[in-house]
């Protein structure tokens, strides 16, 4: 911070312009666009919207095979339901899967809060929290693999119907839950670092030689709440349709 | 607190004056971000809050569609609209999405409506490669 220049009070810019007009004013003149963004909240948008691809890329690849093959589609309502209590509950799990990620969805959205209000330790919980959630997640998609294994499920063929089946399943849902497990060992890489007030003595990390600060949880808030969104699309295209 | 806004603050200006590389410079140098600390995403907790329970909301109501068992139009309409709620409410609000400058905002949700385009024609796709299974393998293949 020693390194600012001086604030002069006769030296003020303009207010830039909002809506459409400021979209225009902020591409335009070689400047940097994105003013309000530092670089690396854009580069996380940046990858963001490549890994939405990516995901596009598998949903339309699983909607391709599933219209073109005239083998009738197995009824992901049954296959995921558990018996509880005697009683057979349709994707009950999976219902209980998304739950569990909104939930830790809403702990992360608290922890970005509170690391701008400077509670290191109330943030460092919540993303420790977040952590374990999202740990509860992978395991409960670790069961769900294991149980399809069981019954006979494969990348190549399945006893319920179309062979296609499988490999969209673990193709989609694997790639999704290696998501997920990154950004809980993420979360928990920052939540330590937070707790530690790294953000506040400007330590520096053995990955940068950059001196990080609060804004690193929101960075990491959004990966996290993409996992999330993610699974919103799957959730709505593979167990529901 | 008040030094750093004030430091966002000069940023800004250096730049609109043409001091852009060093001022740019000295603040990523520092490890500052532009306007992250001045204006850093703070909400009013009871709005996440709100969002959070509208999710809540949403997801019981596609569960709903599954347990309840509707079938045809009505059934993917619902599903489609209940996505698109959540979808929404989650990158407007817990991404930050509604506060960021447009600029940003069309640089980073109109990219992905392409995907549109490809997942029509490779429906069309899909379709015709259907329809020559029909045709020459018959059912059941």
């Amino acid at each position: 911070m020693t390194a600012e220049p001086v604030t002069t009070t006769d030296h003020q810019a303009p207010p830039r312009p909002e809506g459409f007009a400021g979209a225009l004013a902020d591409w335009s003149s070689d400047q940097r666009s994105f003013k309000t963004a530092s670089w690396r909240k854009t580069m996380m948008w940046i990858f963001l919207v490549s890994d939405t691809f990516i995901f596009s890329c598998f949903l339309i690849s699983y909607m391709t095979v599933r219209v073109s093959t005239t083998v009738e589609w197995p009824n992901p309502s049954e296959i995921f339901a558990l018996e509880i209590g005697g009683k057979k509950i349709p994707l009950i799990l999976i219902a209980i899967m998304t739950f569990d990620l909104i939930t830790s969805s809403g702990t992360m959205a608290l922890a970005v809060n509170y690391a701008y209000a400077r509670q290191r330790r109330a943030a460092a919980i919540l993303m420790a929290l977040t952590a374990v959630i999202g740990a509860a997640f992978v395991g409960m998609q670790a069961f769900e693999w294991t149980t399809l294994i069981h019954e006979g499920v494969r990348p190549w063929s399945n006893p319920f119907g179309a062979p296609q089946f499988g490999s969209c399943f673990f193709m989609i849902t694997g790639f999704h839950g290696f998501h997920v497990s990154i950004g809980v060992i993420a979360l928990l890489v920052i939540a330590r670092n937070v707790w530690r007030g790294d953000y506040e003595t400007g330590r520096r990390s053995p990955l940068s030689h950059r001196r990080g600060d609060y804004e690193i949880v929101e960075v990491m808030g959004l990966y996290w709440h993409f996992v999330d969104l993610v699974w919103v699309f799957i959730f709505a295209f593979f167990y529901l349709w | 607190m008040t030094s750093t806004t004030e430091t966002g603050t000069k940023s800004v200006a250096e730049e609109q004056t043409g001091g852009e590389t060093v001022s740019a410079h000295a603040y990523h140098a520092a490890g500052a971000p532009p306007n992250a600390a001045a204006h850093g995403q703070q909400h009013p907790l009871r709005l996440y809050f709100a969002v959070w329970i509208l999710l809540f909301v949403l997801s019981g109501c596609s569960y709903a569609v599954d347990y309840f068992n509707f079938q045809g139009y009505l059934r993917w309409t619902l599903i489609i609209i209940f996505m698109l709620l959540k979808a929404g409410a989650i990158v407007a609000v817990f991404m930050h999405m509604a506060w960021e400058r447009l600029a940003l905002v069309t640089a980073i949700l109109l990219p992905p409506l392409a995907v549109l385009v490809f997942m029509t024609t490779m429906a069309v796709e899909g379709h015709y490669t259907y329809f020559l299974r029909q045709i020459f393998f018959g059912p059941g293949s």
